[in-house]
């Protein structure tokens, strides 16, 4: 057990509304008619396709693959047909579609073959790399790839391991129940992580409202013998900020502008441990996770539901009350609310909530700021919330950068206080979004001016080589014209605007040693050249293609192969296709 | 007395040596506010201002030549940047505001006639002669320069749709709901 606990500033102790939800255990969620698996799940590169329409998939197969390496897999969560590759509906505020992989399911819920691998006997590249094919995400709600976390900072030893357990929004109680039913192999994914960061101590941090989770991970970590500390943290929102709780056990303040390995801490939600650990040990990817559904339905539970299910079916299941007139996605805290109940059940997705008039009365309109200050008091990140408001409804976004807006983790402590209503979260979200797209356009611009001014300067050296070249056949001709004053009576020495061909041609007229085969023999040297050039280039960006690319790549091959005997021909559609092929990854 | 004027004079004389080697030692090359000017357009190379490009029109402006309001593009958002700047008085858009486009080739039609490439200021279409030609469209700056030069009228404008990736939270609004 820790010695002392350090507490963070502010925070706030709303009803928490867990109760209704852990009174039945996990259940498993029913394959739903339709799968929509959003390609695009994660923080970081968007996965490419891999699959067909058409195409047979089983249950754990790749059907996006991760671009680059801060991006994580998507794979299918059963066994079925992919109908189609198409926009649809997101888990997002917007509403706005995302690129998706349709797929009904045959009902036989059939695996690929699963590999159990014991991440001591792995290098640890390779086991970030299974992490990140197994598509295991930070599954708290922030959804950034846990391999990219794995890697410890090379100048500072990575002290602690934190484990957050804390799960402090009011609602949700998808980690308390997987921390109740499934603590042994949380507790067997833990040791991946310590580890792959060679963590000196893990500390799991549980709040203290949760004494069946905390019993039954000490009694997991006391029957596999580990040496980690359970820890029980006073119950305040937002305790479960992976930066409040690190502050809370390690006393370690991690600022906006570095990241918590630069000061040897680490801090993974418990899902995502459990996911890591069935990914390794038994060759499962994510496919499914826990969610919470509660609030105005009769039958509050945690299912564990496939990625990708439609969540008008997943509430079907708890049968929503006849007033319910909104759904929550995340807490009444920091979620959002759906505009689409088509939208999937995603990585992302920790708890569904039916809202009511009666469970969230709508909120009193916003009366002026008083600047009492109650926003700065609860603000767990030290903030001066009512400043940040003034400048984010001023449009004044230099001075809420000088207030720290990006310090604001949008806990909305500040507007739970505030006793005039005002909706200070949904000002920073506006500020912060228009902030970034600020920023995007402004890279935009710069690099359209880098490119504007490298153009400028290439026509002009290309206009500056061009005189030169007219200047140096120019002269060329002028000394070679001596010697047959017949033709510099036809041509005046002076004349510049002339096609350097028609430079040569003259010269070739000049000099009378047989210009024929001189001029055939450079023409054939040229034309070497140029061939073994060409095949000299390899077309590059060939790898990670989505399936149609290859495809097409394929029966342009093939017809190429077809046109072979005429080598003329053939080499004149390779040099094509090659630019064609080059073109969309530029 | 005259120690006073002493006093003066070698003040004066030091200052003007501090201030004279300061001119030298830290001389700024190029004009910083055309820089700044520059900064705030949107580099769109339009041409849409009259002048050839974004930083001519900032030269012009810095010059006092040309008003803050000619450029379409930077909208009504660039010429109250610029009036901050400038300490001028903000001046309604010469021209009509558009939401940002990109230009789209219809690779079918397209001959390949690399007009539209050299048209482009900022090489943002691709293709070879008599090969179709494509437009990479994030480094579209929405220009429209390419449009004119197409002999069979292949290129169009696409206004930017909002998607994830640029959606944004929008200013909170307070519904105003009919009291019952
Ligand atoms: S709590 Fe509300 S009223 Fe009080 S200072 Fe903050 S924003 Fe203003
Ligand atoms: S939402 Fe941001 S400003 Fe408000 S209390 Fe939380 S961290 Fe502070
Ligand atoms: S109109 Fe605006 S974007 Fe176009 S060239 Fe002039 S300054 Fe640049
Ligand atoms: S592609 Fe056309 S519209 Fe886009 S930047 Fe180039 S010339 Fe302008």
């Amino acid at each position: 057990m820790l010695a002392q606990l350090f507490g963070f500033k502010g925070g706030v102790k709303p009803q928490t509304n867990k109760a209704p939800s852990v009174q039945l255990p996990i259940g498993q969620a029913p394959l739903p008619s339709c799968l929509f698996v959003p390609l695009h799940q994660n923080i970081g590169g968007a996965p490419n396709p891999l699959v067909v329409v058409g195409e047979h998939v089983l249950k754990g197969q790749l059907i996006g693959g991760a671009d680059g390496w801060v991006s994580a897999a998507v794979h299918a969560p059963t066994s079925g047909t992919v109908l189609a590759i198409e926009e649809h509906v997101a888990a997002h505020p917007s509403g706005l579609p995302t690129l998706s992989v349709v797929i009904e399911p045959d009902g036989r819920d059939q695996w690929i073959p699963r590999t159990a691998l014991d991440h001591r006997s792995l290098a640890p590249e390779r086991v970030r790399e299974i992490l990140r094919d197994a598509g295991v995400v930070g599954l708290g709600g922030a959804a950034f790839p846990s391999h990219a976390k794995l890697t410890p900072a090379r100048a500072v030893p990575m002290q602690d391991l934190v484990i957050n357990g804390a799960e402090c929004e009011p609602f949700m109680t998808c980690d308390d129940l997987l921390m109740r039913e499934r603590a042994e192999e949380i507790v067997r994914g833990i040791a991946i992580f310590r580890d792959l960061l060679g963590a000196k101590r893990v500390l799991i941090g549980i709040e203290d409202n949760k004494p069946e989770a905390i019993s039954a991970m000490n009694k997991a970590v006391l029957r596999l013998a580990e040496d980690y500390a359970v820890v029980a943290v006073p119950t305040r929102y937002p305790a479960g900020g992976a930066k409040q709780l690190i502050r809370v056990l390690t006393g370690k303040e991690v600022p906006a502008s570095k990241r918590s390995t630069e000061l040897g801490v680490q801090c993974f939600n418990v899902a995502t441990v459990y996911t890591a650990y069935r990914a390794l040990a038994h060759g499962e990817p994510v496919i499914s996770r826990i969610v919470t559904l509660t609030g105005n339905i009769e039958q509050p539970r945690n299912w564990e539901v496939r990625l990708g299910t439609p969540m008008r079916e997943l509430i079907a299941l708890g049968r929503p009350k006849a007033d319910t007139d909104r759904y929550l996605m995340g807490g009444p805290m920091m979620g959002f609310e759906i505009p689409d109940l088509a939208a999937p059940v995603v990585k992302a997705t920790n708890c569904l909530i039916a809202g009511s008039p009666a469970l969230f009365p709508a909120s009193p309109p916003e009366m002026p700021c008083i600047r009492c200050g109650a926003c700065a008091e609860v603000c767990p990140h030290e903030l001066q919330p009512f400043e940040l408001y003034w400048f984010s409804r001023a449009r004044n976004f230099g001075k809420t950068q000088e207030y720290h807006i990006f310090d604001c983790i949008e806990c909305g402590c500040c507007s739970y206080v505030c006793p005039s209503h005002i909706p200070l979260v949904q000002y920073f979200r506006f500020a912060k979004s228009e902030i970034w797209s600020r920023e995007r356009e402004k890279q935009a611009a710069d690099a359209a001016k880098a490119r504007f001014e490298l153009r400028n300067a290439r026509e002009e050296r290309e206009q500056a080589e061009k005189a030169e070249r007219l200047a140096k056949a120019a002269a060329a001709r002028g000394s070679e014209r001596k010697p047959a004053p017949a033709s510099a009576a036809v041509l005046p020495p002076t004349v510049e605007p002339v096609q350097p061909v028609a430079a040569a041609e003259s010269a070739e007229a000049v000099s009378p040693s047989d210009p024929d085969t001189v001029r055939k023999a450079t023409i054939v040297a040229a034309m070497e050249r140029a061939r073994a050039q060409r095949e000299a280039v390899k077309p590059r960006n060939t790898e990670q293609l989505t399936v149609e690319q290859k495809n097409e790549i394929a029966a342009i091959e093939a017809r190429r192969a077809a046109l072979k005997p005429e080598p003329a021909a053939a080499q004149g559609g390779r040099a094509d296709s090659a630019t064609s092929q080059e073109r969309p990854g530029e | 007395m005259i120690t006073a004027l002493a006093i003066m004079a070698l003040g004066a004389v030091v200052l003007g040596a501090a201030l004279g080697y300061a001119s030298i030692r830290f001389k700024v090359e190029g004009d910083p506010l055309v820089e700044k000017i520059e900064a705030i357009l949107p580099q769109t190379q339009c041409g849409q201002c009259g002048y050839p490009g974004c930083k001519p029109y900032a030269a012009a402006i810095s010059a006092g030549e040309a008003d803050i309001n000619l450029c379409p593009p930077g909208g009504m958002d660039g010429v109250r940047k610029l009036a901050d700047l400038l300490g001028r008085e903000v001046k309604a858009l010469e021209a009509e505001e558009k939401p940002k486009q990109v230009a789209i080739i219809d690779e079918a039609t397209c001959i390949g006639c690399t007009l539209c490439i050299q048209a482009c200021p900022v090489d943002a279409i691709v293709g070879a002669a008599k090969q179709m030609h494509t437009i990479i469209e994030p480094l579209c700056t929405g220009c429209e320069l390419c449009i004119k030069p197409c002999p069979v009228e292949c290129i169009h404008m696409l206004p930017i749709t909002e998607n994830l990736d640029n959606w944004k939270w929008k200013y909170p609004v307070i519904e105003i709901k009919r009291a019952a």
